[in-house]
């Protein structure tokens, strides 16, 4: 019986780590980063959350929209509804028809999503090479593969790391991923030994693979060669609270407000999961007298 | 089964207090019960992106004397007339003490030009005409509902018919002269 | 059912319904003063936190069904929609996925309780294969269920798995531009999904019905797999498996409560936060983590494979095999009754059967990981030897063990391994109830 409930646990434990094991692995995994959000407590930091809406407003939204994401949602920034309303009106969104049955430009309000710089997909693909740039608005979420392998993953859980290992992909991605003259090593990372390939095949196959044109190499994007030149360059952008504009830093912030974007719930959701869980915990205590007290004079 | 209904050596303050243990359990339990209900009925409530249209911002100054336009407010249309002298007078000559549902013109307007009211008869909600030009006004120069026939005044005022009340009046703020926002 | 008379209740107006519509005697026949055995221990909890999470499931889905748009425009974005805008439309979601897993995590061990403790044996043959139906219903649910967020592990799955059908010689592409509507996965095929996603949970939950139904007439098994022999070897339902049942419902609401909240996607794929793309077809298909074990067994059938060879090779292509593999392994499941030979039920007295059970289950696990895995070399191989030994444990270990095995003897009653247990003898029993107390 005790053998039985063992062998159950492990089965429990092992097909929790098996469901989470990530899709097909692409090489190695950025080095992870401690995030203000992780762990039972965790919340995000409202100034990095600024920053980087800053930093997408100013890089990012040049190309890439954000659908899913409402101004109005920016007072979980620390925005006021005064600062919201101005933001969104520095924004133009095309509205209609109107009487004469014509489209007319407006300024933003609140409850208007986030503009997209492209009207369409099409128009997105053709000034872009034929790739669609992504919408951001779940970004880190779906990228959010865990750490490897199931223990690991399983580890990285129990530790409530959430979706920081999407974040810690977004950030590598756009802050340390560009090199200009990659070594082996670096492609290494991003175009992994096939299976049954031999070592020296393996070697000469990245040594002799060329950059497709229009594309650059990137040590965190499977497959390598990336087709989003490099965002980010030291100061490329001013910010607006002082904090000096390393590219490291603009990187950390963008992906730690995309990650306040992919589920601005998060931080509500983990405040209601310690009430919850301290609930549970209490009622668990009360059915476990109740459950001795009912069963006291029962041999069995 | 006998032995474990007859709880022979327990005394009685014991019992007592095993009850109140069960009590409090299934007090807990409701309670939990009761939180976990709160959330499924709350998301039927009207949801983030539906208040953040819940008001909405008027241009006034396309609309001439003795026109009237009507916006979507919530769903619902909302009558918005520049009114004439004429009507103005109409509206504040009234005896209220006449009226169905009594209230006076000032009472409905923020600014006398302007008569801003929710269009929905409170009879039982059909959209009342007489706001585009040419559809019949009713007897009292404002507004007529064919569904049960009942007359508004040039203040949305309730004059004749089976509605009980007379026309919304949803809260707005002039915003600038010509600019109002409902809600 | 219950030999006990109706009670005499002192509300008069349940007295004048209860006189008219029996529900109150009902109640208090099968869950009031109904026999169970008194040595059930804590794996008997699991039918009941099934029923609870089927409830949780329906409560939560007819929330969503009301936020929800079934249109492969809006569906992506409607339940983003949720997350986002609707009031704690996130923790209704999330409930809502994670339930799916809690459900099959449940519902995978009650199995497991009744394989080990031979709880499918005479008389409860029935009671078994409808648990199984509701497998299968369940499975068809979640199925239906994951393809509506519609991003791209919703849409390649469910091409995938509809896929599956045209496996079927003559008929089969018909088939499946009958399940579409279409020349793919697409508009109509996620508005038929919505529908039947909503039907059968109560479909299920009239199996339900019949699955309590069978099991108040023949009664619970119990972890000495014997017969009760009178009222000294139970209790009443009320309040001992109320008060029991609710303990293991705290613990079971505490985990599931730690996943919703604190692991949400744990269980789930990334790639579903992607909208799905039918041009696109993402790196690595899995499906859910509960489907694993039998994907694994779909795809272990290739050309090349001597079992398929042997038993297939000569009459059908390797991914009819597979399918029909795959089938099998739940039909398997429910002709077990008619596998087992032997005579004694609870495995706490088959000394070799125990490990027969317990290696399935590892195999079991093995059979989900590889699932999980590349269809590449080591993984095929062990996928392959996982399959066979799935089969291999029902169709031959299950009966070769019935009569070979010397069973250890049977206790004469329930109560009897607890009084001896006193006096210092190890008994099966004593463990179990050491465990309760402790």
């Amino acid at each position: 019986m005790r053998k039985f409930g063992l062998s159950i646990a492990a089965a429990a434990l092992l097909t929790l780590g098996v469901s989470s094991q990530a899709s097909a692995a692409t090489g190695a995994h950025p080095p992870t980063t401690d995030y203000s959000f992780t762990g039972f407590f965790g919340s995000f930091d409202r100034a990095e959350l600024q920053r980087g809406l800053q930093v997408y407003k100013q890089v990012c939204a040049a190309c890439h929209g954000m659908d899913l994401v409402h101004y109005r949602d920016l007072v979980d920034l620390g925005y006021s509804e005064d600062q919201i309303k101005s933001f969104a009106a520095t924004f133009q969104v095309t509205d209609g028809p109107n009487d004469d049955g014509d489209m007319f430009d407006r300024p933003a309000e609140a409850s208007d999503a986030f503009i997209s710089p492209f009207s369409n997909d099409k128009i997105a693909a053709a000034s872009n090479g034929g790739v669609v740039p992504p919408d951001l608005s779940l970004i880190v979420k779906s990228r959010a593969n865990g750490y490897g392998g199931i223990g690991q993953n399983f580890l990285a859980m129990l530790q409530i790391k959430g979706y920081a290992s999407g974040t810690d992909y977004v950030s590598h991605l756009v802050g340390t991923g560009y090199i200009e003259e990659p070594t082996l090593e670096d492609k290494m990372v991003c175009m992994p030994q096939n299976a049954g390939e031999t070592d020296a095949a393996y070697k000469t196959r990245i040594e002799e693979h060329q950059a497709p044109p229009g594309t650059y190499f990137n040590k965190w994007f499977a497959g390598c060669y990336f087709k989003m030149p490099q965002p980010l360059y030291e100061d490329s952008i001013e910010y607006e609270d002082g904090t000096p504009a390393t590219k490291e830093q603009m990187a950390h912030d963008v992906a730690v407000f995309l990650t306040w974007a992919s589920e601005p719930a998060f931080e509500t959701r983990k405040e209601t999961g310690i009430k919850v869980l301290l609930f549970l915990a209490v009622f668990t205590g009360l059915m476990i007298a109740v459950k001795r007290n009912v069963w006291r004079n029962v041999k069995h | 089964m006998a032995e474990a209904t007859q709880p022979n050596s327990d005394h009685e303050e014991d019992s007592g207090r095993r009850d109140f243990l069960n009590y409090l359990a299934i007090g807990v339990g409701a309670v939990g019960a009761a939180s976990f209900a709160w959330p499924i009925i709350n998301s039927m409530n009207p949801s983030k992106d539906v208040l953040a249209l819940a008001s909405i911002e008027v241009d006034l100054s396309q609309i001439d004397v003795g026109s009237a336009i009507k916006v979507v407010w919530r769903g619902k249309p909302v009558f918005i007339r520049h009114r004439t002298e004429k009507e103005i007078e109409e509206a504040k000559a009234v005896d209220i003490s006449t009226l169905i549902d009594p209230e006076t013109d000032a009472d409905r307007v923020q600014n006398a030009d302007w008569l801003i009211i929710v269009g929905v008869c409170t009879h039982l909600g059909c959209i009342p005409m007489g706001t585009a030009d040419g559809e019949p006004r009713g007897e009292y120069d404002g507004w007529f509902c064919p569904c049960h026939g009942s007359h508004y005044d040039s203040s949305g005022r309730i004059r004749k018919g089976p509605s009980p009340t007379n026309l919304l009046v949803p809260t707005y703020t002039f915003l600038t002269d010509s600019t109002v926002r409902i809600g | 059912m219950s030999n006990h008379p109706a009670p005499n209740f002192k509300n008069p107006v349940i007295r004048w319904v209860d006189s008219r519509l029996p529900v109150f005697s009902y109640v208090h026949a099968e869950y009031g003063v109904f026999p169970m055995p008194k040595n059930l221990n804590y794996f008997w909890n699991f039918g009941a936190l099934a029923m609870v999470v089927l409830m949780v499931m329906i409560l939560t889905g007819i929330m969503l069904a009301m936020q929800y748009t079934p249109n492969v425009d809006l569906a992506f974005n409607s339940v983003e929609r949720i997350m986002r805008d609707v009031n704690s439309g996130w923790l209704l979601r999330y409930i809502h996925m994670n339930g799916a897993s809690m459900f099959f995590i449940v519902v995978y061990i009650h199995i497991f309780r009744g394989m080990y403790y031979g709880s499918y044996k005479n008389p409860r043959e029935l009671l078994w294969i409808l648990g199984v139906v509701i497998l299968v219903l369940m499975m068809a649910t979640a199925f239906m269920g994951y393809v509506l967020p519609w991003g791209q592990m919703s849409f390649w799955g469910a091409t995938v798995i509809t896929n599956l059908f045209s496996a079927f010689p003559l008929i089969g592409e018909s088939i499946v531009q009958w399940l579409w509507g279409g020349f793919s996965v697409d508009n109509p095929t996620l508005n038929r999904f919505f529908a039947l996603h909503y039907l059968l949970p109560f479909i299920i939950i009239a199996v339900v019905a019949l699955h309590v139904v069978a099991l108040h007439v023949v009664k619970s098994n119990n972890p000495d797999g014997i017969e009760v022999r009178g009222p000294q070897d139970t209790v009443p339902f009320h309040p001992y498996f109320t008060a029991k049942d609710s303990l293991g419902l705290a613990v079971f609401l505490f985990i599931f409560a730690f996943f919703v909240f604190f692991a949400p996607n744990y269980m789930g794929h990334p790639d579903n936060y992607i909208e799905a793309n039918p041009l696109v077809t993402p790196p690595h298909i899995v499906p859910e983590w509960y489907f694993l074990p039998y994907y694994a067994i779909l795809r272990s059938f290739v050309d090349g494979w001597w079992i398929y060879e042997i038993f297939f090779g000569w009459w059908s292509e390797a991914k009819l095999a597979g399918v029909l593999a795959m089938f099998g392994s739940l039909i398997i499941v429910a002709v077990l009754p008619w596998l087992d030979t032997s005579k004694v039920r609870s495995c706490r007295y088959r000394p070799i059967y125990k490990w027969a059970v317990i290696l399935f289950l590892i195999n079991f696990i093995i059979l989900g990981w590889v699932g999980g895995k590349p269809a590449e070399e080591p993984y095929v191989t062990i996928a392959q030897g996982a399959t066979m030994y799935y089969f291999f444990h029902f169709l031959i270990l299950t009966p070769l063990i019935g009569w070979i095995e010397r069973p250890k003897p049977l206790p004469a009653s329930i109560s009897e391994p607890v009084l001896k247990a006193g006096s210092g003898a190890q008994f099966a029993g004593a463990s179990a109830a050491k465990m309760e107390k402790s």
